[in-house]
């Protein structure tokens, strides 16, 4: 008899209850996990992905109900189980890892007890039990780990956290382990050692796992077999790596497409998108989930629901699955000429020697830089590396440390700017619902940003507005609706419009794309790419993502900790010879195929800004340290391969 | 709903009171006092043989102006103060917060008492005790609304626009707590109106002989032991429907900006 | 790191009390004016006027009569009665003693009473049970204490004749025939702070419930014990045990209307019979003693709070 799937679900629907009506939210879903597998499934927000997670574990909010179906774990039907045998099925078969480390945790209560607490529900005495959790810690490869089971939660930082949390979750030793979105919110060398980590407790535990991301190379690294979601359905499943390299539905195929990845720069031309939007919850029935916004639909599709199509091994909810491939693309293909950036001449906007001390913190630190016309300046960065600050210094919205100065055009900045100056250099932050007053009108919004920059008079108005709002390709229609009305990709869209109402020479991106699904963040890359092609606008674009970056950067500038660690041209500092902390970004970040090549490991945590390393402050994490002259010594600049790039090391570059 | 239904009532009681109540609240009838209640009179008579029932109706005038009168102050006055301690901070925003600490330590009846017997009682300095005291309590509020709003990217925007401090105050930034504010407001006049009823009954508030719950009930709590319980009690009603109508409207409102 | 919140904790309530004392004195002293005419009389001699003035000191600079004042009040003299022509101190030592032992029997009904009421309102929250008692704790604690209290005479003390309708019991009387007396006056307090204590109890409960440790803990396989009593209730009564010293401020302001409402001679009635009577010394001493008990309660509430959640202790506040 082979044994039970870690877990079955079986022609699951399940609703939530808004409003008196049941809104369906997974149709038909079916998925099975063998033991010691490991499934991811992928899906952007509101495809149901955290739902499946939940209906898993029993664990859905009040209002969601199961219609049909069947959920097995480890061959027992959970729905079926009495509180008790539930109790003991969590207690010993199934555990889940879910986002926000920091709130999973009881804030009250030791991190070292509350994973105790799992042994002594074994009937451990309580110092055994103490015992085996600080075991389990350092299975976790936390260093220290006795020290750190004696620590509140908020004391530890957020990938600490989440292995704490893993420790718990693998504390019962269950056969199914469900991750939701456990890397998400973590910085990228901190999601490399998690992800790492979670592979390698596997394969010491044989645990099966349930991978749930947003991120497909966040699954792809992870994961054997993954399943695609699409508004409640599963649309298509198969082996990791074959489903990647040859996705056989339209849906999944669109999503690798608006991927900015392999490289891509903008000068390749736009990133293909998927037109349209998902389905609200509960809407649109008959017919093919995704007809509405493929390429390939035919009436049958817009008519009849494809079923599942076995195809070997793989699974497609198409009808047509062997055409998937030749999916026409909806983005037009190449952008407007791009104005090459000419770099000969004086920049446009220049910081140097730009500090930001708040208080104990040390924000930033002697950073100068320099920006020209029509040329994107990429910023990357971890948490705490200064770069928001560095942008909000340029902007004038915080004053820099005595010393620091912002020129543009060779001319200092005071903090009051005159009005040709604020015109000059406007910002896309990162969060539109934080950036847009959700009290205005789109029209109010962008229109007020037109009076006070382009001091456009009252006859020209309502043209100017129009044209704008157009040109970020915002249909009329939005106009009169408040932020709190639009999806995500149009918030953007209008926030894009108001920075551009004064045709300002350099606008500041802030992570612009951080807070979007993927096939709108490739629109919005497009749009940026478009306005700077059409205007010569100078970027400088924040991202923790490098594939983002690379797509639209000319440069890029690698922060840590408030220091510059190293400027070039954009495809020197991917290429290298680079920085070793350049180097471990690039390698941390999980990649879609393959390239699982040897990762730059770093060790230990980012340090506090308010007891910032001395010397160089990379030393206690870099894997190339020579020695303490790190420690001692802050580096001076060197020049890199080519003229324009430059490091901060003390390795020589030739050996870098 | 049903708070509102019970404001209006005694919003029309205080109108037009005088032209519905059977009788003149001040006419006296010593031979007919102290009736308990009839067909003739609903609320039984008073003391003087005054009407209970159309005292009560006509008791609702003083406190529904002065109440929502001492509101009205503290909440003008508490919104300009938050707003512009929440977004400029600095050393009027500390002393604000201890103002407040202050204010915080004593009950509000204690410091109308003191108030009121420093400089003597009468509606108006009522009107005004209470309103200054809400003042710092109300910017308390708003300024917690107004940091929350200040840190977001929308006020950096209009900054970077080159707008001024009082355009980011008041189209900025107001529209967006205005449903704390509201809130607010609806909580204060609860508190307004336990106030005044309260100072009427220990003789700080309204003064007689104008026909007003809490003095009715101070002046006839005592006849109570005696088994005149009418007149209490149907001026212990109207206080407490008054209370309970005010205070079902702030939680309604509440409720309707929380969803 | 404990101790130095602490301490500045500490140093805030030191300036909060003494603002207080200006602003106290401030109200009591250069307000009304002409205190020796209203004690006097508007026909008084002014011999008989500046005698009264020297007598009390009025005839000094402020700055002098309000140092003297509070720095008397630190050693425990806390000035002249105008009405009594005696040291205000006893008085108020003994009014106080009144009104802590019926705050006290408030206190001890209503903190349970109303934990327990909001935590079992927050376990069937949306349900009947819940309803109920959130209607009957919004209704308690917004009625003005003598409504609830006119109403809770009438009840008990008149109709039913179960329980006296004064708290002013009879000389010699044990401490079993005060608490008897004390319950009728103390209800009305505990049901002023009810509803509001209980609104607390169940809103953190509500939101424990909802929490990811929460889950955490259920999936974890605890039973739904532990996961009540260690996890919920731990994170879910902290605010509540903090708003009890706060709402201190509420209960006495209630105890000025049931004291004179039960004629019981504690610091609420010498208080209200000192405005009556424009009685400044005393006023401002009942005034600013009301003051301190309250700052020392927050103080000691926020010392609660500090050890019971680690957040406050490590002082961060992510």
């Amino acid at each position: 008899m082979t044994p039970a799937p870690a877990l079955a679900i079986e022609d699951l629907d399940l609703a939530y209850r808004v409003r008196g009506r049941d809104v369906s939210v997974l149709h038909r879903l079916s998925l099975r996990i063998g033991p010691g597998e490991s499934y991811g499934l992928v899906g952007e927000s509101g495809s149901g992905k955290s739902t499946v997670a939940l209906a898993a574990v029993r664990y859905l909010p009040p209002n969601g109900r199961v219609l049909g179906g069947r959920v097995l774990v480890a061959g027992r039907d959970l729905y079926g189980l009495a509180p008790e045998a539930l109790r003991r099925l969590r207690a010993t078969e199934v555990s889940m890892v879910y986002q926000d480390p920091g709130r999973a945790l009881n804030p009250s209560i030791r991190v070292g007890e509350q994973v105790a607490e799992i042994f002594r529900l074994q009937g451990l005495p309580p110092a055994r039990a103490r015992d085996r959790a600080v075991e389990m810690l350092a299975r976790m490869r936390i260093a220290d780990p006795a020290s750190v089971a004696d620590r509140y939660p908020h004391l530890l930082s957020g990938g600490m956290q989440q292995r704490v949390a893993i420790a718990m979750a693998l504390s019962t030793d269950p056969r199914l382990l469900i991750l939701d979105e456990p890397t998400t919110g973590l910085d990228v060398t901190v999601e490399a050692e998690i992800l790492e980590l979670i592979a390698q407790v596997r394969a010491e535990l044989g645990t099966a796992l349930l991978l749930i991301s947003h991120n497909l190379a966040v699954v792809a690294g992870v994961c054997d077999r993954v399943g695609v979601l699409y508004a409640g359905s599963l649309v298509e499943e198969g082996p990791t790596r074959e489903v990647f390299d040859t996705p056989r539905h339209p849906y999944t195929v669109g999503l690798m497409r608006c991927l900015p990845q392999g490289g891509r720069r903008k000068d390749h031309g736009r990133l293909d998108v998927i037109p349209g939007f998902p389905p609200a919850p509960g809407e649109g029935a008959g017919g093919c989930v995704f007809a509405p916004r493929c390429g390939l639909a035919t009436d049958r599709c817009r008519a009849e629901a494809p079923p599942l199509h076995d195809l070997g091994g793989r699974l497609s909810r198409c009808h047509y699955p062997d055409l998937a491939a030749s999916l026409p693309r909806a983005a037009a293909d190449g952008l407007p000429a791009s104005v090459v950036p000419d770099r000969s001449g004086p920049p446009i906007l220049e910081a140097r020697g730009l500090g930001k001390t708040f208080g104990r913190v040390r924000a930033l630190h002697d950073v100068s830089l320099a920006l020209h016309a029509g040329e994107t300046l990429g910023l990357v960065g971890e948490s705490g590396s200064g770069k928001t600050t560095l942008a909000r210094l340029l902007l004038g919205l915080v004053a820099p440390d005595p010393g620091g100065v912002v020129a543009l055009d060779g001319r200092a900045l005071a903090m009051a700017r005159r009005p040709d100056q604020r015109k000059a250099l406007q910002i896309v932050f990162q969060n539109p619902d934080s950036a847009l007053n959700p009290a205005h009108s789109v029209r109010r919004l962008v229109g007020r940003a037109l009076v006070r920059l382009a001091r456009v008079r009252k006859p020209d108005r309502a043209a100017r507005l129009l044209g704008l709002t157009r040109s970020v390709q915002l249909a009329d229609r939005y106009l009169e609706l408040k932020p709190t009305q639009l999806s995500g990709g149009l918030k953007q869209r209008v926030a894009i419009a108001r920075a551009f109402a004064g045709e300002p020479r350099i606008v500041v991106c802030d992570e612009p794309t951080s807070a979007l699904d993927v096939s709108v963040q490739a629109s919005v890359l497009n749009l940026l790419a478009e306005l700077q092609a059409r205007r010569g606008t100078a970027y400088l674009f924040i991202s923790h993502d490098l594939g983002t970056v690379r797509y639209l950067a000319d440069r890029i500038a690698v922060l840590y900790l408030g220091r510059l660690m190293e400027i070039g041209p954009s495809e020197r500092v991917f290429s290298g010879p680079h920085h070793p902390y350049t180097a471990s970004l690039l390698s941390a970040a999980p990649v879609l195929n393959g390239g699982s090549g040897g990762r730059v490991r770093l060790e230990g945590e980012i340090p506090s800004a308010i007891d910032l390393p001395g010397g160089c402050v990379f030393h206690t994490r870099c894997p190339r340290k020579l020695g303490p002259v790190c420690e001692r010594e802050e580096p001076a600049l060197h020049p890199g391969a080519e003229p324009g790039h430059e490091i901060w090391c003390h390795i020589p570059v030739g050996e870098l | 709903m049903t708070g509102a239904a019970i404001i209006l009532f005694w919003v029309v009681c205080a109108l037009a009171g005088p032209q519905l109540v059977p009788y003149d609240p001040y006419a006296t009838d010593i031979l007919g006092a102290l009736a308990p209640p009839s067909a003739r009179h609903w609320f039984g008579t008073d003391q003087l043989g005054r009407d209970v029932f159309s005292r009560v109706v006509v008791g609702a005038r003083d406190i529904l102006v002065v109440a929502p009168l001492a509101t009205a102050l503290g909440v003008a006055g508490g919104v300009v103060l938050g707003l512009v301690t929440g977004y400029y901070r600095g050393a009027v925003d500390n002393g604000l917060s201890r103002l407040v600490d202050v204010l915080l330590t004593l009950p509000l009846v204690i410091i109308a008492l003191l108030a009121l017997a420093a400089i003597g009682a009468s509606t108006a300095t009522v009107v005004v005790v209470i309103g200054v005291v809400f003042t710092p309590l109300v910017a308390r509020t708003v300024r917690a609304a107004v940091l929350s709003q200040a840190a977001l990217d929308y006020v950096a925007a209009a900054r970077l626009r080159g707008e001024r401090g009082p355009y980011i105050l008041f189209v900025e930034i107001l529209p967006n707590v205005a449903g704390p504010i509201l809130v607010e407001a609806t909580v204060r006049l609860g508190y307004a109106v336990f106030t005044v009823a309260t100072l009427s009954f220990i003789g700080f508030g309204i003064q007689p002989p104008s026909p007003d719950w809490g003095l009715a009930i101070s002046e006839n709590y005592g006849l109570i032991g005696g088994g005149i319980w009418w007149i209490v009690l149907a001026n212990a009603a109207a206080v407490a429907s008054l209370v309970v109508g005010v205070n079902l409207v702030a939680d309604g409102v509440q409720e309707a900006l929380a969803t | 790191m404990l101790g130095r919140i602490l301490a500045k904790r500490v140093a805030l309530s030191l300036i909060t009390l003494w603002l207080l004392s200006v602003i106290v004195f401030a109200g009591g002293q250069l307000l009304p004016g002409d205190v020796a005419r209203a004690m006097l009389g508007p026909l008084a001699d002014p011999r008989a006027v500046a005698n009264f003035n020297r007598q009390f000191g009025l005839d000094r600079p402020a700055v002098v009569q309000y140092w003297d004042w509070v720095s008397g009040f630190v050693t425990g003299d806390m000035g002249r009665s105008y009405a009594l022509r005696s040291p205000v101190a006893p008085f108020i030592a003994a009014a106080l003693g009144h009104s802590l032992k019926l705050g006290a029997v408030a206190l001890v009904l209503v903190v349970p009473l109303s934990i327990a009421g909001g935590v079992w309102a927050a376990l069937h929250a949306g349900r009947a049970i819940d309803r109920v008692v959130s209607l009957v704790g919004l209704s308690a604690t917004i009625l003005p204490e003598f409504v609830t209290g006119i109403v809770l005479i009438l009840v008990f003390g008149v109709w039913l004749r179960v329980l006296p309708i004064t708290a002013d019991w009879p000389e010699g009387a044990g401490p079993l025939t005060q608490l008897r007396y004390l319950i009728l006056p103390s209800l009305p307090l505990v049901l002023a702070l009810f509803g509001y204590l209980a609104r607390m109890a169940r809103a953190g409960t509500i939101e424990a419930l909802a929490a990811d440790y929460t889950r955490t803990a259920v999936l974890k396989g605890l039973p739904w014990r532990a996961v009540l009593w260690r996890h919920v209730l731990r994170n879910a009564l902290l605010p509540t045990v903090t708003v009890i010293a706060t709402q201190l401020g509420a209960l006495i302001g209630g105890l000025v209307v049931i004291e004179v409402l039960f004629r019981y001679q504690g610091i609420g009635s010498l208080i209200f019979t000192a405005a009556r009577q424009k009685d400044f010394p005393l006023l401002e001493a009942g005034v600013l003693t009301v003051g301190a008990i309250y700052a020392v309660a927050a103080l000691a509430a926020d010392t609660v709070a500090a050890l019971l959640d680690p957040r406050i202790r490590h002082g961060a506040s992510r």
